[in-house]
């Protein structure tokens, strides 16, 4: 570690600038791509602070900061305690910040004397007004040097800054964004609970948080994060260290709470909402199920889409009067039963084949049958049976004898999801812990070794995709009765791909992991067809996916909710590794007496071997 | 068989009749015959491509021999799968350890025991393993691909062990590991052989395999070239040349 501090240079005069000059570009390049996708100008149409700051700046000026912040970050190694360099740190910001502004002022330069609107749809005048304010090309240009310069400097100072000013700063950018972004969910929800007033205090009229509530609810949070400073991670750390009976207690509270809020909240939510809710409820079924198939036994399924299809087009031709060829108009519970014996069929017959493909070769298999299904779907040659491209109509909702689930109702919907989530969520969490769970976790982790074990691989394989296809069916007979008609178009390859985004984001093979990421993602991106709470996002919303794909798999590839046990071992790993190998290293020096000069590198903990 | 075979007209615990197998087209063992006698320590040694690791996949039955007989207590067992060999106390410690990497150390141990249902006989052998191991213990919950060398190969072995074998069959112990721990792991290979379980060894190390072995075997292109006790094939001049170095 020495080696490495006296490595770094202390002082501006010893500034790294080809990677300062890397970053600027960074940031240069990510400011232009962003303008050029027409991000800015589209989400300019949302305000976030009445007046001040619309949604489009918001982004633009966060680039900046963030970057910044990385580039000055940059040299601390994982786990350490964060470095603070002081001066380099933020000349690093402050020129990187710099650099891309000057990038961007060389786009307005480039927009205001060519056309490349042909080639670039966004290459337009909004574009140039956008960047200017309306002010013209010097005071643009000046100014985005100057904000830029201002908030890589900002982002590097963060990283100065002590970690109490670093926190509640975050905490107060944070809430203020998700206040305003939420407004429809928060208004709705203050209506559920007759609290009109405070919305109209909170937020401005044509949208956006007015300047008083910024401020005044500004100082609340970050008054609230100093106080809670410490005190959620003792709590979490207490749950977690907790054994046996109390820790049973705390979990039956745990779940009590989430429980009525989940029963009880939706009681108060308006019709969007609520529609909103059911939508994330049904990808989440979706994403329950293939957490079970990818992430515990690791079968990489592209084509998961089609049990989704094989429930929704049960659940249509067994209980609408319109199905074309079978028509026996059941009711929804009895349907079901045939539900899962068809995805569970449907799972043995895709499954079967491509058992004993591995990895790349398995994902392109599956890809191709999760095709395949919907094609069958919409043939001619099936239209006879299942309606082809018009699909089936008229799929009655679930009558529950007291009460009616169907998608005039989303409230009921939920519900009805919420129900089939909890199922499926005891299901998983109980394989996991089971004999088949564990087989699941040997085969994707070393399938050769553990068919050595005595475990049935292929057998095991098989389990895990007729319990994901169940789950997924779940998901589509509920899809059925909400929409009240199936149609091939509703089950495209996109479904396969988000769900499998929900589950990476979130963390494969963990259940909370798949929870967040449902609600992140389809809650607040919006789902294939669905919209979410960003509904300006709505055209941007396959490349945020796509962007934080392929963020996760570089830089956090146990998802955003590593399980308990993971991310323990994860903060533990680097400062323990390191202690054990330096044990090792000592021992082997004693014994061979010879100096081992092995370098203890934080980031190869995976690989160590003597 | 040879006259080194030290049977008082015993069963073999694990023997091959004459045992042949095929990748596709290509012969890989060639009229293999081998007995492993019950408690015996007894090593196979031979160079790259010479079928050691096909030995160790046909003895356990993941790969089916072409023609001859995979013979466990004097019963046929060429058909029979895996599991039927695990359950009947033929365990392997595979080529480099190869744990479940990102599952924990106990779930790799339970995982040894996949095919038992003794609850009360697992944790008994859980808990011999961690006295024959005390840093096991330590390390229960810690990821085992996290773990050093030397732990991961006391996982491996104790992995293996949860199946309460007969016989263990290890391919290569002493791959990749640092030379202080290679002499560690022969002792720790003797001692679970003095408690009774045979042992059959693919080693490339074969001088120090030969020290610690009853009977050896020398592999070449898929035939067994020599099979006599591992004093004799010490001193052969043959073998001297070719594996241990000399000469």
């Amino acid at each position: 570690m020495n080696e490495r501090a006296m490595d770094l240079p202390r002082s501006a005069v010893d500034q790294n600038w080809p990677h300062v000059l890397r970053w600027g570009l960074v940031c240069g390049l990510v400011l232009v791509s962003l303008c050029l996708v027409g991000m800015p100008v589209e989400l300019d149409k949302r305000a976030i602070i009445e007046r001040h700051l619309s949604l489009g700046y918001l982004f633009v000026l966060l680039v900046p900061i963030a970057i910044g912040w990385v580039s000055s970050t940059l040299l601390v190694l994982e786990g350490v305690e964060n470095r603070r360099q002081g001066l380099y740190d933020l000349v690093t910001g402050l020129v990187v910040g710099l650099i891309g502004g000057g990038v961007l002022s060389l786009l307005m330069v480039a927009l205001d004397n060519w056309n490349l609107r042909d080639p670039l749809v966004n290459w337009s005048p909004q574009l140039f007004r956008f960047l200017t304010y309306e002010n013209g090309m010097g005071f643009g240009a000046a100014a985005w040097l100057c904000t830029g310069a201002l908030l890589g400097l900002a982002g590097a100072a963060l990283h100065v800054v002590p970690s109490v000013v670093r926190r509640t700063t975050a905490f107060v950018v944070f809430g203020l964004f998700f206040l305003s972004v939420l407004e429809a969910a928060i208004s709705d929800l203050s209506e559920g609970f007759g609290l009109e007033s405070l919305t109209d205090w909170l937020y401005a009229k044509k949208g956006g948080l007015t300047v008083t509530s910024t401020i005044v609810v500004g100082l609340v949070i970050g008054a609230a994060s100093m106080v809670t400073r410490g005190r959620v991670k003792a709590a979490t750390n207490r749950y977690r260290d907790m054994e046996g009976a109390e820790r049973q207690k705390a979990s039956m509270i745990l779940f009590v709470v989430v429980a009525v809020l989940c029963i009880v909240l939706p009681m108060f939510l308006g019709k969007i909402m609520n529609e909103l809710l059911a939508n994330v409820g049904i990808f989440l079924l979706l994403a329950l199920g293939l957490n079970i198939v990818v992430g515990l036994a690791g079968l990489l399924d592209l084509g998961y889409v089609a049990f989704f299809a094989v429930g929704g087009y049960t659940t249509a031709v067994l209980t609408s009067p319109n199905s074309p060829w079978f028509a026996p108009e059941l009711h929804f519970g009895v349907a079901l039963v045939f539900v899962v014996i068809a995805a569970g069929l449907t799972g043995l017959l895709i499954g079967a084949p491509v058992i004993r493909m591995r990895g790349d070769y398995l994902a392109i298999v599956t890809l191709g049958f999760g095709e395949i299904i919907r094609l069958l779907f919409m043939s001619d040659w099936l239209g006879p049976y299942f309606g082809g491209a018009q699909g089936i109509t008229n799929i009655p909702g679930v009558d529950l004898g007291f009460a009616t689930v169907k998608g005039t109702d989303p409230r009921s919907v939920f519900y009805l999801v919420l129900v089939f989530c909890a199922i499926a969520i005891y299901t998983s969490w109980r394989l996991q812990a089971s004999r088949l769970g564990r087989a699941w976790m040997a085969v994707r982790e070393d399938e050769q070794v553990a068919e050595a074990m005595g475990i049935n691989t292929v057998n095991a394989k098989l389990m895990a995709f007729v319990v994901g296809a169940v789950l997924a069916s779940f998901s589509g007979a509920v899809l059925a009765a909400k929409v009240g008609s199936i149609f091939p178009t509703s089950f495209m390859i996109l479904v396969s791909i988000i769900i499998l985004v929900v589950v990476i984001v979130g963390g494969m093979g963990n259940i909370a992991g798949v929870l967040v990421g449902s609600f992140v993602l389809i809650g607040v991106l919006g789902g294939p067809k669905q919209p979410g709470l960003l509904q300006e996002f709505q055209n941007y919303k396959l490349l945020i996916y796509g962007i934080l794909l392929v963020f996760m798999m570089l830089k956090r590839p146990e998802g955003l909710v590593p399980s308990a046990r993971r991310s323990r071992e994860l903060h533990q790993d680097e400062f323990l590794q390191d202690a054990w190998l330096q044990g090792d290293k000592l021992e082997s020096e004693e014994e061979e007496g010879t100096v081992v000069t092995a370098t203890v590198s934080t980031g190869e903990v995976g690989g160590a071997e003597e | 068989m040879s006259e080194a075979v030290p049977t008082n007209g015993a069963t073999p615990l694990l023997e091959f009749r004459r045992v042949n197998t095929h990748y596709g087209a290509v012969h890989i063992l060639k009229d293999v015959d081998l007995a492993i006698y019950p408690g015996e320590l007894v090593c196979l040694l031979g160079g790259n491509a010479s079928g050691k690791s096909t030995t160790l996949k046909t003895l356990l039955g993941m790969v089916t021999p072409t023609s001859g007989e995979v013979v466990l207590d004097g019963e046929v067992v060429n058909d029979k799968p895996t599991s039927y060999r695990v359950i009947n106390g033929v365990t392997m410690v595979p080529e480099n350890r190869r744990l479940f990497k990102r599952l924990s150390v106990k779930e790799n141990l339970q995982l040894g025991a996949y095919l038992r249902n003794d609850k009360g006989g697992i944790a008994e052998d859980l808990e011999r393993i961690y006295e024959l191991f005390p840093r096991v213990r330590e390390r229960l919950s810690q990821k085992s691909g996290t773990l050093s060398g030397g732990e991961q190969q006391m996982v491996a072995i104790g992995r293996a062990l949860m199946s309460r074998p007969r016989v263990l069959l290890m391919d290569e112990p002493s791959m990749g590991l640092a030379p202080a721990l290679v002499q560690q792991n022969f002792e720790l290979i003797q001692q679970i052989h003095s408690e009774g379980v045979a042992i059959f060894m693919v080693e490339q190390n074969a001088n120090m395999a030969l020290s610690i072995a009853d009977r050896g075997w020398v592999l070449q292109t898929g035939r067994v070239v020599l099979d006599d006790t591992a004093e004799a094939l010490m001193a052969n001049p043959e073998l001297r040349a070719s594996y241990l170095g000399e000469g």
